[in-house]
């Protein structure tokens, strides 16, 4: 069933491959399809998904190469099915947000969106770290392409950065997962989480996962490759930067280094805590002098992403549990926004906000979507960041009162940066005679926003559905980053 | 579905319908929808008030739904009518109808009417969330869905560049409030484990807590004080006490209905209501008593004085509800609680009569604000000089209107405290009573009385359509009679367990035993602020640029009050740009993708200048950075 929903995209991009030729319109359709059935099959997931077990479900083992203790694992517990269904709904999202926008190469455009898909719902089932990182760089090839041959005119410089920001970090996590491996004789995530490194080992392996999921995250200082990626990938790859494979970093803590090695993890939460600040402070600020549109959400991106890291290390339910649903959570804000930076670029070709000022005269529909989902990501209770932030930032004050503290003034910082930024696109006088032949956004666009604003609601009043699913493994989580492997506590 | 549910729901129904369908189904229907929810609204609140504060009732809890679970995190929407919550539905739901009423005539000529209710109605779903919590959380989701609705409300005109940016400062400053209160729900539920009021206030009661628990650099602090300070924090932001007051009077950017309902009669007094509900706390900490009466004391000395030279009609009123406002809260710093709800109460109906007078004179004379340009308008639009005086005098504590017994009850709790800061406190008010005179008679002088000054507006000036006349003399029936019929409120116990006292707190109880010269002081401070507005600008009206003029550098501070808006730009908006540019150009730019990322590559193309032959030099630059990573790592760890 698993390897259904992972390797079902990737079949679609085959039948296109070969099934499609020079037909845009048919590629997009069969495109679409593809992700919707995917889509399909991931709800039926969700459906037969257990939330009272902590452990991995939906088992897969093949075995691959025994010797060295590889094998072909997949499963999925709280943790990862959410990451599942983020990708599975985003995905049709975008492909149906680059219908008009993409009009050269769109067979291959699809293609290589539906490999990315299948790769990285992969990355989020694989039990096994080899499969793990097989995935984790595959997935990099059709990004790579996406910006590198549809994205804007700097996109050379600006995918190169991100393809070898990345890549430096993949080797160092490449060096840490084999060290595991050959150490504990295994490649299986379970037994390694089982497996007792010692202090020292762990340490080193720490720090080699890091610099591949810090990149991942971003976390400052190595955010810089995020806005420049942004600016010149298509709306509909930033929708997938953004809302997946930012989480991927997120999601490496939370699979490897947290349960893997508890006693390195404790020892550099104090490290995590303090660069979590600096992205969440530093980056508001940096933000709020943005003049280009994309640059200042990917910003936001990177401050966004250091309250989950906050969250994710405070090693309670609370600060865990809020930084997994931010994780979501900013998966469906910052793509909203990024596709409404999209809907104005297609009718602009600019992203300058001195460009813009009063769009509310003239697309009304669009001023009150875009509000709903500044205010999503200002954090307004009600909608899906309020949940998550809160849930953080309460977690935060139990773990450490300065990291809460000083982490709540982003909240601040948030609302400057976004309230500003909405004020000189939507609000104002119209001074640009472009945006003055302007038209509201159409079916299709609006079609793009529903789902998406139904759950920041959703998710807003009644989280329950999906923080009941992440009970059991958080607590299972928490149960092994207690545990001390060493026999001498490092903190 | 409860009745009591449906108190909030019915305002909701009607923002959306007027909100998503107003294009649709047309303005007119559009504000049916939203007057009808009001009505619904209003008509169970009075019914729900007739049972929990007329009658005697037993307090109300549902539990509606179960909202943020997490660990041992448990927090619902719930419904809590008590005492309090009961007088804040009427002050609420009341004020709300007769302020929709009166935007059908104010907003006629408004294309985007619509809109207008639509907020209208989506704050008065909030307000009420707010007062019908049973928790600290719900209560955190109403305070900042009426920030939305304000932020939205002052903003309403978004073309106009200074409405915009009132509303993005009323939304920061107020966020800093809130900064302070979410700290201090984190805090309450790390030292209760609960945000629920009942289990919470309790636990309180009985001790059942640790006394002091560390935070930041000030070590072990006590927890209660702790607690209140940061939740006060957030109630000086939303009522816009000194230092976090700078919001309010630019937020008069928005349409005057506006004004009169958020920014006088409802979302602003949310911070005193936060404090009465939160009293079973603040009695247990002298400290931040103390703390909430200086601050009280000192916002109403200073938003009158700077209410005495403002020449804008609304901004006039604008510092009159941030001075009052400081009443309530140093009333409530002496433990007199049930004083500052019963001024909350009296204030909400003559301040929101004194705003919506001031709409029909700036409807009237044709959207001009400013009072130098009005004058003698009192034989042409008399009802509203009529109501307007009436507010005034209420509002200036003339014998036996509604200022009279809400505002003596606190100057006489202050008094009767017998404590230092008690009695500074009273001083402040005694000192704030005459210049709130002043001003309020300063501002009907140069409105009604004299020649006018702009004679086309004048003879242009017209009195309001009945939908505006309609609420302005309900509220003018309230201003005269909140004070005589509210009277109860202040007599012991009225509120029952919904404030608690602690041990010697009984200001209120001996304010009845205060010297006969201590009641009748506020009078004396009534006639000696009307002789001297009357001397000033009806007898000599060249007195006040003389005495401007004598006083100039006073003068200036006040007209610019106190300078704290440039100090705050300079401080915050200026310094934040700068830090941010300066982070991106040289932290970003410069340091971390210069030295870092392509100086890391610079320095390999130094070592391995021969690999030249790799097509981008980035790829190359890179790729060996790379392996040197690998390399290294590779060496430390075998």
């Amino acid at each position: 069933m698993l390897s259904l929903v992972t390797f079902f995209p990737l079949v679609g991009a085959l039948i296109i491959v070969i099934g499609v030729r020079d037909n845009p319109s048919l590629a997009r359709i069969a495109a679409l399809l593809v992700s919707l059935v995917t889509f399909l099959l991931s709800l039926k997931l969700l459906y037969g998904f257990d939330n009272a077990l902590a452990t991995y479900q939906f088992l897969e083992e093949v075995p691959w190469l025994t010797a060295y203790g590889i094998s072909y694992r997949m499963g999925v517990d709280g943790i990862s099915l959410p990451f599942v269904l983020l990708t599975t709904l985003l995905t049709p999202i975008c492909i149906l947000a680059s219908w008009e926008s993409v009009q050269k190469h769109v067979k291959e455009y699809m293609i290589a969106f539906l490999a990315l898909e299948s790769f990285v719902v992969g990355v989020f089932c694989a039990l096994d770290f080899i499969l793990f990182y097989i995935l984790w760089e595959a997935m990099l090839i059709p990004m790579f392409l996406i910006i590198g041959v549809w994205g804007g005119p700097n996109r050379i410089y600006a995918a190169f950065k991100f393809f070898l920001y990345t890549l430096v970090g993949s080797v160092l996590m490449l060096v840490a997962v084999l060290a595991m491996g050959v150490k504990a004789g295994t490649f299986s995530i379970p037994e390694l989480m089982a497996y007792p490194f010692t202090l020292q080992f762990q340490i080193w392996v720490f720090l080699g996962l890091f610099a591949s999921f810090s990149v991942k995250v971003p976390m400052w200082p190595v955010h810089t490759w995020l806005p420049d990626a942004h600016v010149e990938a298509p709306t509909a790859g930033s929708v997938i930067l953004a809302g997946i494979l930012l989480k991927m970093g997120a999601y490496g803590f939370l699979r490897f280094s947290i349960p893997m090695l508890p006693d390195a993890t404790r020892f550099f939460t104090p490290l995590i805590f303090g660069l979590s600040l600096v992205a969440i402070i530093y980056t508001a600020l940096v933000a709020l002098v943005q003049r280009d549109l994309k640059k200042l959400i990917a910003y936001s991106s990177v401050s966004h992403m250091g309250f989950v890291t906050i969250g994710l290390f405070t090693l309670n339910q609370q600060g865990v549990e809020g930084g997994i649903l931010q994780m979501i959570n900013h998966g469906i804000v910052a793509g909203g926004l990024f596709l409404l930076v999209g809907v104005i670029y297609d009718r602009m070709h600019t992203r300058e906000i001195v460009r813009f000022g009063g769009l509310a005269q003239r697309m009304p529909i669009y001023a009150v979507i875009f509000m709903l989902f500044s205010m999503a990501s200002v954090g307004l209770p009600g909608t899906n960041g309020f949940v998550g932030e809160f849930l953080i930032l309460l977690g935060a004050f139990l773990a450490s009162k300065p990291v809460a503290v000083l982490a709540s003034t982003g909240v601040v910082l948030g609302a400057s940066y976004m309230l500003w930024m909405y004020k000189r696109v939507v609000f104002g006088e119209i001074r640009n005679p472009e945006v003055a032949a302007l038209l509201d956004m159409n079916g299709r666009e609006l079609a793009l926003f529903v789902p998406l604003i139904v759950l920041v609601f959703w998710i807003g009043f009644y989280p329950t559905p999906f923080l009941d699913m992440f009970h059991a493994s958080v607590q299972h989580l928490l149960d092994q980053a207690s545990v001390v492997k060493v026999g001498v506590l490092a903190r | 579905m409860s009745a009591n549910l449906l108190i909030l729901l019915a305002p909701l129904t009607g923002a959306l319908v007027a909100g998503l369908l107003g294009r649709r189904i047309g303005s007119g229907l559009a504000i049916a929808a939203t007057i009808t929810g009001m009505l619904i609204s209003a008509w169970l609140s009075i019914r729900v008030f007739s049972v929990v504060a007329v009658g005697d009732g037993p307090v109300i809890r549902e539990e509606i739904f179960s909202w943020i679970v997490a660990g041992n995190f448990n927090v619902h929407f719930g419904i809590l009518i008590d005492r309090i919550t009961a007088i804040m539905l009427i002050v609420v739901s009341g004020i709300s109808t007769l302020i929709h009423i009166y935007s059908i005539g104010y907003m006629a000529d408004d294309p985007d009417e619509p809109r207008f209710f639509s907020y209208l109605s989506l704050f008065t779903f909030a307000m009420l969330a707010l007062v019908t919590s049973d928790n600290f959380l719900q209560l955190f989701f109403g305070w900042e869905g009426v920030g939305l609705a304000s932020y939205l409300l002052i903003g309403f005109w978004y073309k106009k560049e200074s409405a915009c940016n009132a509303a993005i400062k009323a939304f920061l400053v107020n966020r800093v409030g809130d900064f302070g209160f979410a700290l201090g729900i984190f805090a309450i539920f790390m030292v209760f484990g609960t945000l629920d009021y009942d289990r919470v206030f309790q636990m309180a009661g009985a001790g059942e807590f640790k006394p002091t628990v560390d935070f930041l650099f000030f070590g072990d602090v006590d927890t209660i004080t702790l607690i209140c300070l940061l939740l006060f924090v957030g109630a000086m932001g939303k009522s816009a006490q000194f230092l976090l007051h700078t919001w309010l009077p630019d937020a008069m950017e928005g349409p005057t209905p506006v004004s009169a309902l958020i920014h006088a009669a409802t979302m602003v007094t949310a911070g005193v209501f936060m404090v009465c509900r939160a009293s079973p706390l603040f009695e247990l900490s002298e400290t931040a008593l103390g703390v909430v009466t200086v601050v009280g004391a000192v916002t109403a000395v200073f938003a009158a004085s700077v209410g005495l030279v403002q020449n804008d009609i609304k901004k006039v009123i604008a510092y009159s509800t941030c001075s009052q406002l400081g009443y309530m809260f140093f009333s409530a710093g002496v433990s007199a609680y049930a004083a500052s709800m019963f001024h909350l109460m009296t204030h909400a109906f003559f301040k929101a009569l004194l705003f919506l007078s001031a709409g029909a004179v700036i409807h009237a004379m044709h959207h001009e604000q400013d009072m130098r340009r009005m004058g003698g308008l009192a034989k042409k639009i008399p009802i509203t000089y009529g109501v307007m005086m009436l507010g005034t005098l209420a509002l200036t504590g003339f014998p036996f209107l509604a200022g009279f017994y809400s505002k003596d009850a606190i100057l006489e709790s202050a008094y009767a405290a017998h404590t230092g800061l008690g009695t500074f406190a009273w001083i402040m008010g005694m000192l704030a009573a005459v210049m709130t005179t002043f001003y309020s008679f300063r501002l009907v002088f140069m409105t009604f009385h004299g020649k006018p000054a702009d004679h086309h507006a004048y003879s242009h000036a017209h009195e309001a359509p009945w939908s505006m006349r309609g609420p302005l003399l309900v509220l003018a029936v309230g201003a005269v009679f909140a004070g005589m019929i509210g009277v109860p409120l202040v007599g012991e116990g009225w509120f029952k367990g919904a404030i608690v006292l602690g041990q010697g707190h009984d200001a209120l109880a001996h304010a009845h035993h205060v010297p006969f010269w201590v009641k009748w002081l506020p009078f004396g401070a009534f006639v000696v602020g009307v002789y001297l507005a009357w001397l000033m600008y009806v007898r000599l009206p060249t007195l006040p640029g003389i005495v401007a003029e004598t006083f100039r550098g006073t003068h200036r501070f006040l007209v610019n009050a106190w300078y704290f808006d440039r100090l705050y730009d300079w401080m915050f908006v200026t310094m934040a740009k700068k830090i941010g540019e300066g982070l991106w150009h040289t932290g970003d730019e410069t340091i971390i993708d210069g030295f870092g990322v392509n100086g890391a590559a610079k320095m390999c193309t130094r070592i391995a200048g021969g690999l030249r032959w790799v097509q981008s030099g980035y790829i190359y630059h890179y790729a060996f950075a790379m392996i040197v990573g690998v390399l290294v790592l590779v060496t430390v760890y075998t």
